[in-house]
């Protein structure tokens, strides 16, 4: 693969409800945002992807509402309706299929529409949706048939809330920077069984960008470019009831194909830090164990052994990951982001010293049918 | 100079006419339909590559990528694979009215089958549920049914 980079980041702060701003400002604030990062000029830029969903949005087309806003009133534009990792994973083809360039921008305003009936939404119309089945439950039995095959108790999930909720208070971009302990956790409303009202991360208002660059145009950037080293994405099928939950089978493909494009042969030994995206706390140990970093059902116990927090060998989330601020679409192009100041060496008081490896991890469809991984280094 | 603008009250604007949709159920799920009003049992589908037994029947069998039409019927019964004791409330989207909570979603392997079919299970004591108990489908009466996945009232625990 060519040399690519990420040469800009923006992103906002997340919040319930950003009343004060449509998607238009957003879009315009994130794309004025991350030319002023990268030191670029909309001349610079060749074509642009946005990320949207109609249903989020309210609109049919939504990409065709927030295109100039994104500077692409005469560039090349194209849409992913889906999470930002995905966006992103097409702006990367497009720079290596031959653009110089590529502006990436998301967003998404929970708080305008009804996420319950939006996400029931993604299910099956005929078979599935009727049931009311949407993110919560879905997910709830995703970690009841986690608990069931490997034995893993509620305490483990509780202890990730814990963990990535305080990892937040470092974050000022975070929604929900929080002290918590496990007896918090624990105790907190019943949602669907065995998920509580602090297992789930909020619904949050929220926005972000990335440009990519090849190689020439990324000495133009006045940023440390932060390169692409591997990226690869894969999904499995649509009903609940075809896949193995308790196995993120999609999850280790994209992991495996990833890890060879950037050469890592021992992932947790090569990679610095992780963002990945933990919509509910169980999903932070079992897509640990997609990703390789341990075995099927050992996930939790990188959180026992202290190997995922702060001061361990391979902290996860920093930023307080998905479960303390989470934009639909943009929270996994908020991973990227996250990686990419954690690499520059600007995550501030969440910086991990001296990460030069780091791995993003976006999922789509319910209970993550698809995951798209990224490998970012400080080294080409 | 500029100064802070005094922009008012931040004003929105509410949207809540229906917008209709009539999705096309197909061959094969009016048939899974059919049999559920006039047997009162389940329908599936097997893969003459893999083997692999689908209920609801579907035309294709994704890993062999092979067209299917073997339909077999199979028992109303079946194994819970999970489940979930549901608290919040949420409208029932069949009537937009409010359900009762709790109730329970389960994954149930329908005896015979080799996926896994989502549906309510009967039961909302977490005590009184575990992984792996034998269920039954119970279904309204036929005079009831509209041909949707709610003819199936719910799965009830044996035993």
């Amino acid at each position: 693969m060519d040399n690519i980079a990420i040469v800009g980041v923006a992103q906002t702060k997340y919040e319930r409800r950003k009343k004060d701003k449509t998607y238009y400002d957003l879009v315009f604030e994130m794309t004025k945002g991350v030319l002023e990062d990268s030191g670029l000029t909309l001349e610079d830029i060749d074509n642009v992807i946005t990320v949207s969903n109609d249903f989020l949005d309210g609109r049919t087309i939504s990409s065709m509402a927030v295109g100039e806003a994104a500077g692409a009133g005469d560039k090349n534009i194209s849409t992913v309706e889906g999470d930002g990792t995905f966006g992103a994973f097409y702006g990367a083809m497009r720079v290596l299929g031959g653009f110089n360039t590529t502006l990436v921008v998301a967003h998404s305003k929970g708080s305008e529409g009804d996420v319950k009936h939006i996400t029931n939404g993604m299910f099956d119309p005929i078979f599935q949706r009727l049931l009311g089945l949407e993110a919560i439950s879905a997910s709830a039995l995703q970690a009841n048939a986690y608990m069931d095959r490997y034995g893993v108790r509620e305490e483990s999930f509780a202890r990730v809330s814990v963990k990535n909720h305080a990892n937040a208070k470092n974050n000022p971009y975070a929604h929900l920077p929080m002290e918590l302990t496990i007896e918090d956790v624990m105790a907190s409303q019943k949602m669907a069984d065995p998920i509580k009202l602090l297992d789930c991360s909020p619904v949050s208002d929220g926005a972000a960008a990335i440009i990519i660059a090849n190689e020439a145009h990324a000495r133009k950037a006045k940023t440390k470019p932060v390169w692409i080293k591997g990226i690869a994405h894969c999904a499995e099928e649509y009903f609940l009831g075809d896949r193995d939950l308790t196995n993120p089978k999609s999850l280790r493909d994209a992991a495996k194909r990833a890890y060879a494009m950037a050469g890592i042969a021992d992932p947790l030994k090569s990679l610095d830090v992780v963002e990945l995206y933990d919509a509910f706390s169980y999903m932070e140990p079992l897509w640990l164990e997609g990703l390789g970093l341990c075995n099927p059902g050992d996930g939790p116990k990188l959180l026992d052994d202290g190997i995922t927090t702060m001061s361990g060998a391979l902290p996860v989330n920093p930023s307080g990951g998905v479960l303390s601020s989470h934009a639909l679409l943009v929270a996994g192009l908020a991973r990227i982001i996250e990686a990419v100041l954690q690499l520059r060496g600007e995550a501030e008081n969440r910086q991990v010293e001296g990460a030069k490896t780091g791995l993003a991890h976006g999922i789509n469809g319910p209970c993550g049918q698809s995951h798209c991984v990224w490998i970012l280094g400080t080294e080409k | 100079m500029a100064t802070e603008r005094d922009y008012g009250e931040l004003l929105t604007l509410t949207f809540s006419t229906p917008m209709p949709y009539e999705w096309s159920i197909g061959k094969y799920g009016s048939l899974f339909f059919h049999e559920i009003r006039e047997s009162q049992r389940f329908t599936g589908i097997r893969c003459p590559q893999c083997g692999k037994v689908y209920v609801p029947p579907r035309r294709l069998c994704a890993p062999c990528f092979k067209e299917l039409d073997e339909l077999i019927i199979l028992p109303n019964l079946g194994s819970i694979m999970a489940f979930s004791v549901v608290n919040y409330p949420f409208p029932d989207p069949a009537t937009g009215e409010q359900r009762p909570i709790p109730y329970t979603y389960g994954c149930i392997k329908i005896e015979g089958s080799d996926n896994i079919f989502n549906h309510v299970i009967d039961e909302t004591n977490v005590e009184k549920i575990a992984v792996g108990m034998k269920v039954a489908a119970v279904f309204k009466g036929k005079e009831e049914m509209q041909g949707n996945i709610q003819d199936i009232r719910h799965f009830r625990i044996l035993g």
